[in-house]
């Protein structure tokens, strides 16, 4: 079962099982952003509280599969009190993290790489969703939408 | 005494041969699209190596071949669905849901107006709501939905109240979800005693419960090629012959016509009228061997092999897991097929799919294009496994192995 223990790893299934930062905010002042998978019927809402040029708060809810709210989970913890040029730092390098399998990188790509999933800590867990591609899309669900809802702030 | 082999069907479909993760595949996703055997495959590789033409415009040999042999298969399909009016019934789409998009727009369109109900069910794939959806905008018609009781059959305690304004009943003959085989005959004689026409939905059945449209006494079916044993691109849409002289076109093109001038067209007659452009030729023939491929295993037969199955993975996923795993869709095998729905408690369907696909084993995770019907039962999305021809008691066998493993590693 080794494929399944790159996916399936520890942190993922303890995110999974007791989800960090569930709930709501009250909005306003919080800002609501709601993000769909349509092929699986995930569903992230997300509640942003952005005061001054940081991510001060933010809760979630809805539902979706372990990858799905495993990665939000960790999204919550990362971004939670963080400055917002931080916080699209990390969407960026998250985003990176799930574009190409390390197999098919360059020697400098795979440095870079190695340096990204440092910068990321727990949030590297995840990287090896990029093994299995059509699972790509519900670990970047939460990022896509929080993305969603800095820009709608902006 | 008969002389079905599952395990013969097995051996003529080449897929079986794939290994998957160092395990043979466990294919149990017949309800998404079907393996074809061997001599589908071969029959449209032999018409693209000696005998490919346009069809219905050459006059040379092997145009008049291509032609035959793609009129042919609406001849198959008549015989295999029964059509009273025989191959001149049978139209050939993309799909299923090209079907009813068709059935929508021609008929529809032509025949319903302001006020009209559309009664479908609460048990409908998508392709079965969304063109009446579109219909509604158009020309503003009623869509009303007859709703699913809680054992996961169509509730039918109101019927002749809900059939009241009702001038098409269009429903599914079985259930991409439940496995619910759906009371066909019943439906069509009330509908027609309040002076509706029926529609039914035969992607699942016609492969799998039998399609018999004469002895139904319905008015529309839709289905695919490639959910009984045929290929992708190809569906069919049959009327009552009376009914589709009466429709106009759906598309518009080439080979749909009888004349065309500056000023206008003519439209053709019979089913070129709705079969514009270059039509999926090998497809068709492709259907055409599936049909004498499902006629030769004797499709009683075949529906009786899936039922034993069905039974059988009913009674040990009860067993194995009980409550831990639960089945949506009824309980036995009475007027039920072989397709099963799990929602496995506390793992999201993708997870469940996710590790049995470590086994090899073929499901297919999330709402299956029926969310209404997801959304009755409170549920995202289930795992579903469904059976075909060549389903083995060995597939139950490692789908319950790989449940387990799932169960285990999700805690």
């Amino acid at each position: 079962m080794s494929n399944l223990d790159d996916l399936y790893r520890e942190i993922i299934l303890d995110h999974y099982r007791s989800p960090r930062n569930r709930g709501e905010l009250t909005s306003p002042p919080a800002h609501r952003v709601e993000g769909f998978n349509p092929l699986c019927g995930d569903e992230i809402t997300i509640d942003l509280l952005v005061e001054g040029d940081a991510v001060t708060n933010l809760k979630l809810s809805g539902h979706g599969c372990s990858i799905s709210q495993a990665s939000s989970s960790l999204m919550s913890v990362a971004v939670k009190g963080r400055p917002l040029d931080d916080v699209r730092h990390a969407i960026a390098q998250f985003r990176a993290m799930m574009l190409r399998h390390e197999s098919v990188l360059t020697e400098e790509e795979s440095t870079s790489q190695i340096e990204r999933l440092r910068e990321l800590g727990e949030i590297a867990a995840l990287a090896g969703v990029v093994k299995f591609p059509v699972r790509i899309k519900c670990a970047t669900l939460a990022w896509n939408t929080l993305s969603q809802g800095l820009d709608e702030l902006a | 005494m008969s002389n079905f082999s599952a395990s013969r069907v097995r051996a003529d479909t080449p897929e079986f041969l794939r290994v998957i993760n160092d395990h043979p595949l466990t294919y149990l996703d017949s309800a998404a699209t079907s393996l074809p055997p061997r001599s589908v495959i071969e029959s449209m590789s032999r018409y693209y190596e000696l005998r490919h033409a346009n069809v219905h415009r050459g006059v040379y040999q092997t145009a008049n071949e291509a032609t035959d042999a793609y009129e042919g298969a609406r001849h198959a399909v008549a015989r295999f669905i029964n059509a009273p009016g025989g191959a001149d019934e049978i139209i050939f789409t993309k799909n299923a849901t090209e079907s009813f998009n068709l059935l929508a727009k021609s008929w529809g369109f032509t025949n319903l107006k302001t006020g009209d109900v559309v009664l479908v069910s609460e048990m409908e794939h998508h392709a079965n709501i969304v063109p009446w959806f579109q219909l509604r905008e158009v020309c503003g018609i009623e869509v009303r939905f007859l709703k699913v009781t809680d054992d996961f059959r169509l509730d039918l305690s109101t019927l002749d109240d809900d059939l009241r304004g009702v001038k098409l009943l269009s429903v599914t003959g079985m259930s991409n979800v439940l496995g619910t085989i759906n009371p066909l005959r019943e439906l069509a004689d009330a509908a027609h005693r309040h002076g509706a026409l029926i529609a039914v939905d035969a992607a699942q059945s016609v492969a799998h419960a039998g399609l018999d449209v004469t002895a139904l006494d319905i008015d529309f079916a839709a289905f695919s090629a490639h959910k009984m044993l045929g290929p992708t691109g190809l569906g069919v849409f049959w009327a009552r012959e009376a009914l589709l002289e009466a429709m106009p076109p759906f598309l518009g093109g080439g080979g749909m016509i009888a004349d065309v001038r500056t000023d206008g067209y003519l439209p053709a007659r019979g089913p070129a009228k709705f079969e514009a452009g270059t039509p999926p030729i090998a497809e068709a023939v492709g259907l055409s061997a599936a049909v004498r491929y499902l006629e030769a295993l004797s499709l009683n037969d075949v529906v009786a092999h899936e039922k034993t199955l069905t039974a059988d993975a009913l009674a040990r996923l009860e067993s194995n897991f009980s409550g831990r795993v639960r089945v949506i869709g009824p309980a036995t095998t009475e007027a039920r097929g072989g397709v099963i729905s799990l929602d496995v408690v506390g793992v999201h369907a993708h997870d469940v799919a996710q590790v049995l696909d470590e086994f090899g084993v073929c499901v297919r995770p999330g709402h299956h294009c029926a969310k209404p019907l997801m959304r009755r039962f409170g549920l995202v999305a289930t795992a579903r496994a469904s059976f075909g021809p060549y389903s083995l008691t060995a597939d139950t066998d490692v789908l319950i192995e790989a449940l387990e493993h799932a169960v285990k590693l999700f805690g």
